[in-house]
């Protein structure tokens, strides 16, 4: 029992990160049919930004408001300066233009920072917590609670503010939505920076358990995006239930199964899940209208 | 016209300049193929900056066989095709007479064959014994292996009377290798191996992998982890996390200062074999390294402003192994120099006593490396 409630602990904090990566997926997918690859380069300038900011003498709740600016400000530059030129390519050409932005922001962090692993001290402290036999890391609560925090503030936003709900209706149709008046290049750029800040909060919250460096990016673009998918592309609630379904599952497979295949058991139930639902767990059934 | 005699006279200091402290004759051309960028980033880096210094200093003294060294360097960025395309370019374009590096088993395997059919002696600076085992006619390797570091754990072990361990390691080349001679000679230590987890190259949480090695019927008395870079790191603070009350013991491949930083608290009592490099201020007046350590550390820290770390070690034995073998060879032959470095006996470098033989393409035992535990937050001697 024990060891079941371990195995759940650590799975939702790993889980965790990969849904805020795929809640990034998810906004920028619904604003534009962009999957946007450079995602895991947000959650790396966040932790990587923190980092140095701390290390150079900035208070810890300062660096991570800096490395949250540094994140919009680079994803509003994407699209900006990456995206926006490109504007009516399909979006398969878009899609190979965020993996190139994803490589220079990595290449540019590189000659920036260095390309050791660091991290920062953990926000309260680092003793773990006993519960029910398993121990958990103050930190993973954390990751939980400020996951939790963003994914409702998200909702709020969407449901509640002009602009949020601009850009649902820019996700429900794009052409009816210039229709109607809004700036869908607008709602696009907003999605990029609020994309920015998710993926900058992400890295800030999990830097102090799983360390950080330049090329941390990669394979969280990779997990999260194998999140969205699971969840069902394109739907909020399916990329936060995606992500801690990938994380749960990596979690059970490596401590009932076996270690060395716990990402291909991850995978293959991935697969065996959209063999049965092609459009995820949540996800709308499209239907092409001829 | 002022402007260009200008250009001109600054062109003419110039070559006056580089033709000054070249000795005559054309320089010795030693080449090196090192993963500076990409993941071994942390173990090329320093090795660059290693042979760069010395080769300067070696030059500042007047060069070898009256001649000036000069380094060919390339960065593979960790990445074996690369690295054999560097080679090829090494023996083809750059014509150098002995090469040093390879930083990672894998850029050093892909190198090998060049190197070998050019009659090229090759110093790698990668751990994994494949390199030398079975010996290869010019191929020699510094690094102490990881099948040393087994033996040496499981002496520790031996020495603590615990026998029951558990193994967690990396699947990456360097984990995936010491688990294997780890496996391998456990019997001989009469030490069992009674659970054996792995984890992936990002893997950013250990927690269910310890927490099966915590459960193994009958339990464990000691845990060791094989690998490098971050995951050691990770693996170290689960281990305090999940208080699993026995020792931890990491694989030389965590001897740098930044594993500490990273693990923190954590890192309170973990063992680990090393280089006597690590704990260069501890080591004993009459202990013969003693002099060569402290040296190469002052001089690395003081001109890179940067701690040493024990994989630069490795490059500065490379190069001082090479640059005496082609003094004593007096030649730049290829086949001459590598009877030399054949025959080098009870050279002193950062990570033990060398000597080498036909059959012994490394020339390290066990005495080369020190048990060390982190105690305070920093590197102690142990044994």
């Amino acid at each position: 029992m024990d060891q079941l409630l371990q195995f759940v602990f650590s799975g939702l904090t790993v889980g965790a990160v990969y849904a805020l990566v795929a809640l990034g997926f998810t906004l920028i997918y619904n604003a534009s049919d962009v999957i946007n690859f450079a995602q895991g380069e947000f959650v790396m300038l966040g932790g990587m930004v923190t980092v140095f900011a701390h290390a150079a003498g900035v208070p810890l709740p300062l660096a991570a408001l800096l490395a949250i600016v540094v994140a919009v400000a680079t994803g509003l530059a994407v699209h900006r300066f990456a995206i926006e030129p490109a504007r009516g390519a399909n979006a398969v050409t878009l899609i190979i233009i965020t993996i190139g932005a994803s490589i220079l922001i990595r290449g540019l962090a590189q000659i920036m920072f260095d390309k050791q692993f660091h991290r920062f001290p953990a926000f309260s402290g680092e003793d773990p917590i006993a519960v029910l036999g398993a121990s958990i890391l103050p930190q993973s609560l954390w990751v939980l609670g400020g996951a939790a925090v963003i994914v409702a503030a998200l909702w709020l936003f969407m449901e509640r503010t002009l602009l949020g709900k601009a850009v649902r209706a820019t996700a429900a149709n794009r052409l009816a939505a210039r229709l109607v008046g809004i700036d869908t290049t607008l709602v696009l750029a907003l999605a990029f920076g609020v994309s920015g800040a998710i993926g900058a909060l992400a890295g800030i919250l999990v830097t102090p358990i799983t360390l950080t460096s330049v090329t941390v990016g990669t394979l969280l673009a990779l997990k999260g995006f194998a999140a969205a998918m699971l969840g069902g592309i394109g739907n909020p609630v399916g990329a936060v239930a995606g992500g801690l379904v990938l994380g749960l599952l990596e979690a059970l497979a490596a401590g009932f199964l076996s270690s060395t295949y716990k990402d291909a058991v991850a995978f293959v139930v991935i697969i065996a899940v959209l063999f049965v639902l092609p459009q995820g767990l949540f996800g709308k059934r499209a239907v092409e209208r001829v | 016209m002022q402007r260009r005699q200008l250009i001109g006279g600054l062109a003419g200091a110039a070559l006056l300049a580089l033709a000054t402290p070249s000795l005559a004759q054309a320089p010795i051309r030693i080449g090196s193929v090192l993963s500076v960028t990409g993941p071994a980033s942390f173990l090329g880096d320093p090795e660059a900056r290693t042979l760069r210094l010395y080769i300067e200093r070696i030059n500042q003294a007047g060069g070898v066989l009256g001649r000036r060294l000069e380094l060919v360097l390339y960065d593979d960025g960790g990445d074996a095709n690369r690295a054999r395309t560097f080679a090829t370019r090494l023996v083809e374009d750059d014509r150098v007479i002995a090469v040093v590096g390879g930083t990672t088993t894998g850029t050093s395997l892909a190198m090998i064959p060049v190197f070998e059919e050019a009659k090229i002696p090759f110093i790698s600076l990668a751990g994994g014994i494949e390199i030398i085992e079975p010996v290869k006619p010019f191929t020699f390797k510094t690094p102490h292996t990881d099948k040393m570091a087994c033996e040496k754990i499981f002496t520790d072990l031996r020495k603590r009377g615990l026998t029951r361990v558990g193994l967690i390691s990396g699947t990456g080349g360097f984990g995936a290798s010491m688990r294997n001679q780890c496996l391998r000679v456990a019997g001989d230590f009469g030490v069992q191996i009674v659970a054996d987890e792995r984890y992936g190259p990002g893997d950013t949480d250990m927690t269910p992998q310890l927490t099966r090695i915590r459960n193994v019927p009958g339990g464990v008395q000691a845990v060791i982890n094989a690998d490098f870079g971050q995951g050691p790191a990770i693996v170290t603070r689960n281990f305090a996390q999940l208080n699993m009350g026995v020792p931890l013991y990491q694989s030389h491949g965590v001897a740098s200062r930044s594993f500490i930083e990273l693990a923190g608290a954590a890192a309170e009592g973990v063992r680990l074999p090393a280089a006597a490099l690590l704990v260069a201020e501890q080591l004993a007046d009459n202990d013969p390294q003693k002099r060569v350590v402290m040296e190469y550390k002052q001089t690395f820290e003081s001109t890179q402003n940067q701690p040493v770390s024990t994989f630069g070690g490795h490059a500065y034995d490379g190069l001082m192994i090479l640059v005496e073998a082609i003094k004593r060879a007096n030649s730049t032959d290829g086949t001459k120099i590598r009877d030399a470095i054949r025959a080098t006996r009870g050279f002193i470098g950062t990570g033990g006593v060398v000597n080498m033989s036909a059959t012994d393409h490394m020339g390290l035992d066990l005495s080369a490396f020190r048990m060390i535990e982190i105690r305070g937050g920093t590197w102690t001697l142990v044994d």
